[in-house]
């Protein structure tokens, strides 16, 4: 995590846990394969300022293997190499083929996070599959509920975000 | 004929002895990690190679002068070393975030003296004085030239760091400008070449992409470092690269040699994104 991140973190992470937080969900489809060997794909989300590049990680499903998280190539290099054990943001075990709801609107990370143009980058990568990142644009804070959609075409399927004032 | 190991006018001379020594053109030699970038703590395996097939093995290369280097400047952990008949073999321990180096050096000497009008020729790796003992009482035209090689490649786990990248300031060196396990496919990344130290001008460059087998061409591309020892490589897709400069002055080691060749020779894993 990015030094200033950290200060923003701590300044507020108390004022997080004290007011209804803005809404930032989101809605995965892995797809169904027909493959002889399946294994479930590792996910990480992350957020991008439009200008600046900087990263927010939002979310990493895993199995616990860190020997694999390099295959999340685009993930790795923005954020994944310059941590390590418990990884930023939400973290859990892979997820089965399906749409899958995940809600990062108390992340601490979010609470502090400037305004501006921002994308929602999501990438998957599969042992023994391929690899695909889907992106998403918005603005930060959300004026009222928005929901943007994208679709993968190997890896992920429709992807949707919802966020709220 | 050796392309790239002329550099200016000090090279004219050496040209001439070159192009008398088969002997003097050296095959490709590389050393070929099996992972560049990784995620957690493990072990590695290299292979070590001389080959003119990027990257498949033909020879072994000695392992004896083997440097690794870790994330803290300090050596780090081989194993397994083997000198097989088609190729060398070591395995490298990566236990700390940062990034490995592996440097192999090498040194030989080439002599060439005139003895009854005819040309006489010897190479040696076991120091010049050996070598020059060989030399007649009547050896003409006497001719001694030292060559450095250096073979490197990068390991990283975790985020990259230089430490274990700082150059020694001998010889014929790549100072990484961008990081050598931070190569995308589609980017650019800039290196700089250092002699004894210094920016060096002039040094020549060839690249090759990994597969020669599989292809009729070598699609190789050439390089020059400009003023300020700098080169400039468009990575043109995902693979593993091989990079040898070359670079000659006078300044060798060995008071009785007149010439210097120096090589650096390296691999690169360029990765998609």
């Amino acid at each position: 995590m990015r030094p200033w991140l950290f200060v923003i973190t701590a300044l507020f992470a108390g004022v997080a846990a004290t007011r209804a937080a803005a809404e930032l969900r989101v809605e995965v489809e892995i797809p169904r394969m027909a493959v002889a060997e399946y294994h479930a794909p590792y996910l990480a989300f992350w957020l991008k300022h439009a200008d600046s590049g900087d990263i927010v990680p939002l979310g990493l499903w895993y199995d616990d293997q860190e020997k694999w998280l390099k295959d999340l190539r685009l993930w790795w290099r923005r954020t994944g190499r310059t941590q390590s054990k418990p990884y930023d943001g939400l973290t859990g075990a892979t997820r089965r083929p399906g749409t899958h709801s995940v809600d990062f609107s108390d992340l601490p990370a979010l609470a502090g996070l400037p305004a501006g143009d921002y994308e929602l980058v999501v990438e998957a990568a599969r042992e023994v599959g391929g690899r695909e990142v889907v992106r998403l644009p918005f603005h930060w804070p959300a004026d009222s509920d928005r929901a943007v959609t994208a679709k993968g075409d190997t890896e992920l399927g429709k992807v949707t975000l919802q966020v709220a004032p | 004929m050796s392309r790239s190991l002329i550099a200016g006018a000090a090279g004219l001379a050496l040209a001439g002895a070159l192009l008398l020594s088969p002997a003097a053109q050296a095959h490709k030699r590389w050393l070929l990690p099996s992972h560049t970038v990784v995620s957690e703590a493990q072990w590695v395996t290299v292979d070590a190679s001389v080959s003119n097939d990027i990257f498949d093995v033909d020879r072994p290369y000695p392992l004896q002068a083997l440097q690794a280097v870790g994330p803290d400047g300090e050596p780090a952990t081989v194993d397994n070393r083997l000198e097989g008949h088609r190729r060398s073999v070591f395995d490298l321990e990566l236990t700390q975030p940062g990034s490995y180096r592996l440097t192999l050096p090498g040194q030989s000497y080439f002599l060439s003296w005139q003895e009854n009008g005819e040309t006489q020729r010897r190479r040696g790796w076991d120091g010049a004085d050996a070598l020059l003992a060989e030399l007649p009482d009547n050896a003409d035209q006497v001719s001694l030239t030292e060559t450095h090689s250096r073979l490197e490649t990068f390991i990283t786990m975790g985020a990259p760091n230089t430490t274990a990248l700082k150059p020694s300031g001998q010889g014929l060196e790549l100072q990484p400008l961008s990081h050598p396990n931070d190569l995308y496919e589609g980017e650019s990344a800039r290196f700089r070449f250092l002699v004894d130290g210094e920016p060096a001008e002039g040094v020549d460059v060839e690249l090759v992409p990994g597969g020669t087998r599989y292809r009729d061409s070598q699609d190789h591309w050439t390089l020059t470092s400009n003023a300020q020892g700098e080169i400039t490589v468009d990575w043109p897709a995902a693979g593993r690269y091989y990079l040898e400069a070359g670079f000659a002055d006078d300044q060798p080691d060995h008071p009785k040699a007149q010439q210097r060749r120096l090589q650096y020779l390296a691999t690169f894993e360029v990765l998609p994104l």
